[in-house]
């Protein structure tokens, strides 16, 4: 089981949330939009990819296709 | 024990779940998200050892295999239903949850209406 996924994902949504109050600090709102905008999609990529080999992991034993 | 794994490991989730939850809430959805799937993988194996044993006696009582594969293919449907609508309820969209447990409903019946037909056919034989 690989469980440093979960850390991975807290970690960059706990960076995410300094980056962006810091950003907003200086007055740069659309950067620290931006930022989160990334940090949302590098954690979607991650997730994604658990999600299909979860359903096919599914799909395989319960022999749905 | 397993358990113990996965009990640490949800309850170090819901720190980071709560942290989360107050300054950015997708990612909080996003890492229930992943330890669902996590849970979910974990007991994948498990399952499939089960489902092999019930082959096996299915085997022995010489039960017809396609209505088995068809309670294991809506077994998988419920499971993976239940998972995808907790998601969407977890983040507050209780409607998309309802849109998903209804289409499994309709799956499984599609899937239950040969055994149903067959049942009513035996039925039918019997009464004179």
């Amino acid at each position: 089981m690989d469980v440093s996924i979960i850390f991975k994902i807290a970690g960059i949504g706990i960076l995410t949330a300094v980056l962006h109050s810091v950003l907003k600090s200086f007055g740069k709102e659309d950067q620290a939009h931006l930022a989160t905008l990334a940090g949302v999609t590098i954690v979607l990529f991650m997730v994604v990819q658990l999600l299909a080999s979860l359903f096919d992991y599914v799909r395989s034993v319960f022999s749905l296709y | 024990m397993e358990i113990i794994r996965i009990v640490a490991l949800g309850l170090l989730t819901m720190v980071f779940y709560v942290i989360l939850k107050e300054r950015k809430e997708e990612f909080s959805i996003q890492l229930g998200l992943a330890f669902a799937a996590l849970v979910f993988i974990l007991m994948m194996g498990k399952i499939e050892s089960i489902l092999q044993v019930f082959e096996d006696l299915a085997l022995q009582a010489n039960v017809n295999m396609f209505y088995l594969n068809t309670i294991f293919k809506i077994i998988g449907i419920a499971y993976i239903a239940e998972f995808g609508s907790q998601i969407c309820k977890d983040a507050g969209s209780s409607s998309i949850a309802g849109k998903i447990e209804f289409a499994a409903k309709i799956l499984i019946m599609v899937l239950a209406i040969p055994i149903i037909v067959a049942i009513l056919e035996i039925i039918v034989k019997l009464i004179p």
